[in-house]
């Protein structure tokens, strides 16, 4: 019997010939990370090992994102322990200014690989296996093993194929096809499987969007989510690294938990509904739903390219009267980018606000926290009750074009809409 | 161990940012954590739950983020075991990472209701419902798993290993 990817990977790092789903195994790690929140718990529970030093600072690495610059003196003392431990161990640190979103940060410094096994006190961290690495979220006391081991346990993930068939149309990504699939499975669908991404649509995907869909296999109760490699993953990395790594294929007889398969020829865009990333919906069928607030970010849509998308639809246009709009870089990489390529005058120029990189209201931190009764579009990736602010709030998930079309609409709305009122008017 | 609680019923996929929302983890003090555990499902949840009472949910119990925060939350509110559908994978390693108590039993979560008392032996898996006399089985641990929690949690485990290793060398 043939192995997934997801196997290939776990079977290197347990040092056997194979894996089989449901096996626990105890794995090698190539990254260990955590960020502010998380660190504390993790560098607390580290020290209860008597250990002097993490297994090998050089693969643990520490990202100040969540609430900094600091929002209050409480999360500056957070972001203190984790700076402080950091420095002391010679870890890896990416300090405010440098740095950014940390599913941002890591694959812009070539830090995740194909083949590798990366755990994260972070539950984005599913993240890289946009990159064809198996890598998944874990809480602080795992990682504060991680940190002192170099290994962890795993169950080994049963995977569910995904092939998604037929052509994308014009101005349908990632986020679209992501939503589309936890739409259909539900946000349990997946639950402690790997979701390996194929099919011809994924293979013309570039590599931000891959890493779209991947942010967000968690939201399917994903364990991890994974995709093949291809010349967009070599050509992308060799942007950023020149260090050696080997990427990993599922066998043509590889065993599946199940083979799901879509044609999203004619997908729309898509928004998810208050309060499960399921509730799907087109844009363009959700009636007028008006919205206070427009937030576009995040580790799943602060890249570059998402920027881009949004800088074409503001160009030229304003931002709704009623709306205050929000557009925060994924990393000061990609918020220089975007004042170099102009975008950022864009942004300014039609009324939103371009801050410097950070979580902040994604998780209801700060920077855009919203009061009772509000609604807001954002490219963030959950809408759970309470997630950006009171419980009452409303947030509604979308990929960025959405989110910008909303922001000059003043309600939940598409850009084709834009288009169409252009041509009316 | 051997639980003895009142009940308090929560629905399916009940999220990590319900069980503690972002806005309070600027600390991980477990005192200051539990002064706001469910507060977004239940925003009198504080004042109501006591020491030694149990929470049954449906499924994807602690769904979302990677936060410790949520079952440290839970526990340091006094609740001494969780019993679920199915739990979220992070969510699960978490709590037994920090001991508190799951069961897995989906049965015993249907027919449970606020209010019911449970009995629960953790490690056999047992549930009794006082109230409808009916007593359920709960799906077993992995043997890896069970070694962390008879370890009395994963550090525990782990400095084991790290001494045995030394007094080895
Ligand atoms: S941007 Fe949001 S989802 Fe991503 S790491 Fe930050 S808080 Fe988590």
């Amino acid at each position: 019997m043939g192995q997934t990817m997801t196997q290939k990977i776990l079977a290197r790092a347990a040092h056997q010939e194979t894996v089989t789903p449901g096996e626990i195994v105890e794995v090698d790690l190539d990254l260990v990370m955590t960020n502010d929140i998380t660190a504390p718990i993790s560098i607390a529970e580290f020290k209860k090992t008597g250990l002097e030093s993490v297994f090998d600072p050089k693969k643990v690495v520490m990202v100040p994102d969540h609430f900094v610059p600091a929002k209050d003196i409480k999360s500056a003392e957070q972001a203190k322990i984790m700076r402080e431990f950091a420095k002391e161990q010679g870890t890896l640190y990416f300090e405010i200014g440098r740095a950014g979103i940390e599913h941002v940060v890591l694959p812009e410094n070539g830090l995740t690989l194909p083949g590798q096994v990366i755990i994260g006190a972070d539950s984005h961290t599913c993240t890289y296996g946009a990159f064809n690495a198996f890598s998944t979220g874990m809480g602080s006391t795992d990682i504060a093993a991680g940190m002192a081991l170099g290994t962890t346990w795993v169950r080994v993930p049963p995977s569910i194929k995904f092939v998604y068939n037929g052509t994308l149309p014009e101005g349908i990504g990632g986020k679209d096809l992501i939503l589309y699939t936890i739409g259909q499975i539900g946000v349990d669908g997946a639950l402690n499987c790997a979701m390996e991404f194929t099919g011809p649509v994924i293979d013309a995907l570039p590599m931000d969007q891959r890493i779209t869909m991947a942010n967000m296999a968690i939201e399917a109760g994903a364990t991890s989510g994974i995709f093949g490699f291809d010349d967009k993953t070599k050509e992308w990395l060799a942007a950023v690294t020149d260090n050696a790594y080997e990427p990993v294929f599922s066998d043509p007889d590889a065993e599946y938990q199940q083979v799901i398969e879509f044609d999203v020829s004619h997908l729309k865009p898509l928004v998810a509904l208050p309060h499960l990333p399921s509730n799907v919906h087109a844009a363009d069928e959700v009636g007028n739903m008006p919205i206070h607030q427009v937030v576009i970010g995040s580790c799943t849509n602060g890249r570059l390219s998402d920027l881009r998308e949004v800088a074409k639809i503001l160009e030229g246009r304003q931002v709704h009267p009623d709306i205050r709009c929000i557009v925060i870089p994924g990393s000061q990489e990609v918020g220089k980018q975007a004042t170099r390529e102009g975008l950022a005058d864009i942004f300014m120029n039609a009324g939103a606000i371009f801050s410097t990189s950070t979580c902040g209201p994604c998780l209801g931190g700060y920077m855009g926290v919203l009061a009772k009764g509000e609604r807001c579009v954002s490219t963030t990736n959950r809408n759970f009750r309470g997630r950006m602010g009171h419980r009452e709030a409303e947030i509604i998930l979308a990929g960025p074009q959405v989110a910008a079309a909303s922001a000059v609409l003043g309600r939940v709305g598409s850009p084709l809409e834009l288009t169409e009122r252009v041509a009316a008017d | 161990m051997q639980v003895r609680g009142r009940v308090w019923k929560f629905g399916d996929d009940v999220d990590t940012d319900v069980i503690i929302p972002a806005r309070y983890l600027m600390t991980s003090d477990p005192d200051e954590l539990a002064a706001h555990v469910m507060e977004d499902i239940d925003p009198d949840f504080t004042s109501k739950v006591q020491e030694g009472d149990i929470i049954v949910a449906g499924k994807n119990f602690g769904c979302g983020s990677s936060r410790e925060h949520a079952p440290i939350a839970i526990k340091a509110a006094g609740v001494k075991a969780v019993v679920a559908e199915s739990f979220a994978r992070i969510f699960y390693r978490n709590a037994i990472n920090i001991g508190l108590a799951l069961v897995e039993a989906p049965e015993a979560s249907q027919e449970t209701e606020t209010g019911d008392i449970l009995e629960i032996d953790t490690d056999e898996g047992g549930v009794l419902n006082l109230r409808t006399g009916e007593s359920y089985d709960s799906r077993p641990f992995p043997a890896y798993v069970q070694q962390i929690i008879d370890a009395g949690g994963l550090m525990q485990a782990v400095s084991q290993r790290v001494q045995s290793k030394s007094a080895a060398q």
